[in-house]
């Protein structure tokens, strides 16, 4: 399957490795997705560059106005850090129901990201959270916004063969904001969603002064329902707006019919369901209810 | 081929292995340990599961480079001589295995649990054997081994 296997000590020495062997190189972290991808021969790669040995890159912090989370850091860590389960519950609950706690032990949430894949359960919850993420490559360290790393299903627009994502950041909840996360799927464990959606909500003074709104998979990237969003800012979060917005919501999204998941008619319908609930819960929270 | 050092069940050992061996193949096919299973290979049932550094893995989907180092525990490490682990006990006290072929993994993900919670609930215990399927017991056995389990391991059993 793979030709070398390599441990770099460093993001530097990672790069290096992988652009020595350009067309044949990539990352690799937990290896959940990896892995099967090289089993089912849908990954070209013979030269695995190991990034979980370089020290340093494990945090879940709070620096710099931004809550951080390095590249090594698993959902199992994610979903228990108090810092995120306080201030970004909806990234916590969204780690803690990928997989199944082994799965969570080992895959990252970098690694959920870079997948690309519409109905990852990090990356919807990163959508709502407005998360940016740092790359690196020779040129240095850039930040771009998480939905910029979308080309489409299954597809980052990074190279594989020269840069990585070291950094995932995002502004952590102040008193009056709020988030909530909705997810339907077949088990309660060790199932993919049929759809999740995450919500965050600020209120302040009786009106919604800050709404997003994202839901997988019901695009080929996670999808953000800006009209939805629109239409309940600055207004008081009534049950008549939030179901106004979900049905805004439903309206927008373009599930596809699917074997595994359900049909599109069923599932764009229950897009309005979860995204009232989750707004509902978001709105309850914030408002200190 | 590169060469594998690891602590397996207590012992330093090495091993040559292929850069894309998978921990479960290492374990089945260079060591001889069959007690871990392979079922569904992609790290969705959780037949294969051990102890990487005490934390549960699946190994159909886990590169064996990566327990370069570090310690591996597996289903053979558990008994002492002929004395069975008290997870083990209890499964057999509950007849929380039918065929068999799953309990492997369920009794690492219970030693998991245990070793870092031992006094979970019964929620908790589900939670820790929610990435373990199996198609002939049913669960509630397999919930009730691992409560005794716990009990047995604080003394209380």
């Amino acid at each position: 399957m793979w030709q070398k296997y390599l441990f770099p000590a460093t993001v530097q020495e990672a790069l290096e490795m992988l652009t020595a062997h350009p067309g044949e190189s990539q990352i690799i972290a937990g290896g959940t997705d990896l892995v099967l991808q090289s089993k089912r021969g849908q990954c070209p790669a013979t030269v695995i560059v190991d990034i979980t040995r370089i020290p340093g890159l494990d945090f879940i912090v709070e620096r710099d106005g931004f809550i951080a989370i390095g590249c090594q850091a698993t959902h199992a860590q994610i979903a228990a850090s108090p810092l995120v389960r306080e201030r970004a519950e909806v990234l916590a609950s969204a780690c803690g129901s990928v997989g199944g706690p082994a799965t969570r032990n080992v895959g990252t949430l970098v690694g959920n990201v870079v997948n690309a894949l519409p109905a990852a359960d990090g990356a919807v919850a990163l959508f709502a959270l407005d998360a940016e993420v740092e790359v690196a490559d020779a040129n240095g360290r850039h930040w771009m916004p998480i939905a910029e790393l979308y080309a489409g299903v299954g597809q980052c627009v990074l190279d594989p063969c020269a840069q990585m994502v070291t950094t995932i950041r995002f502004r952590p909840l102040k008193p009056g904001q709020a988030s909530a996360c909705q997810r339907l799927a077949n088990r309660k464990a060790l199932a993919l969603p049929t759809l999740a959606v995450g919500t965050v909500v600020g209120v302040k003074e009786g009106m919604c002064d800050m709404v997003r709104i994202s839901v997988g998979p019901v695009a080929p990237i996670p999808f953000r329902a800006r009209e939805a969003e629109a239409t309940l800012l600055g207004q008081p979060p009534m049950s008549e707006a939030i179901a106004h917005a979900a049905e805004l919501a439903e309206q927008a999204a373009q599930p596809r019919d699917s074997l595994l998941r359900g049909s599109s008619d069923y599932r764009q319908a229950m897009v309005g369901v979860l995204v009232r609930r989750a707004l509902t819960e978001a709105v309850a929270k914030a408002e200190g209810r | 081929m590169p060469t594998l050092e690891m602590t397996l069940n207590g012992k330093l050992l090495s091993v040559e292995i292929k850069p894309g061996d998978l921990l479960a193949d290492v374990l089945r096919d260079k060591l001889g340990l069959i007690g871990t299973k392979i079922a569904c290979g992609e790290g969705e049932c959780g037949a294969c599961t051990v102890l990487v550094d005490g934390e549960a893995v699946t190994s159909c989907i886990y590169p064996a480079m990566k327990v370069h180092g570090r310690e591996v525990f597996t289903i053979e490490g558990l008994s002492e001589g002929r004395e069975l682990h008290p997870i083990q006990a209890a499964f057999a006290a509950h007849a929380a295995a039918q065929c068999g072929y799953c309990t492997p993994g369920f009794i690492m993900a219970a030693k998991a649990l245990l070793d870092q919670n031992p006094n979970p609930t019964r929620e908790e215990i589900k939670q820790a054997i929610s990435g373990n399927l199996c198609r002939c017991t049913g669960y509630y056995q397999i919930v009730d081994a691992v409560e005794d389990a716990a009990e047995r391991m604080r003394g209380e059993g």
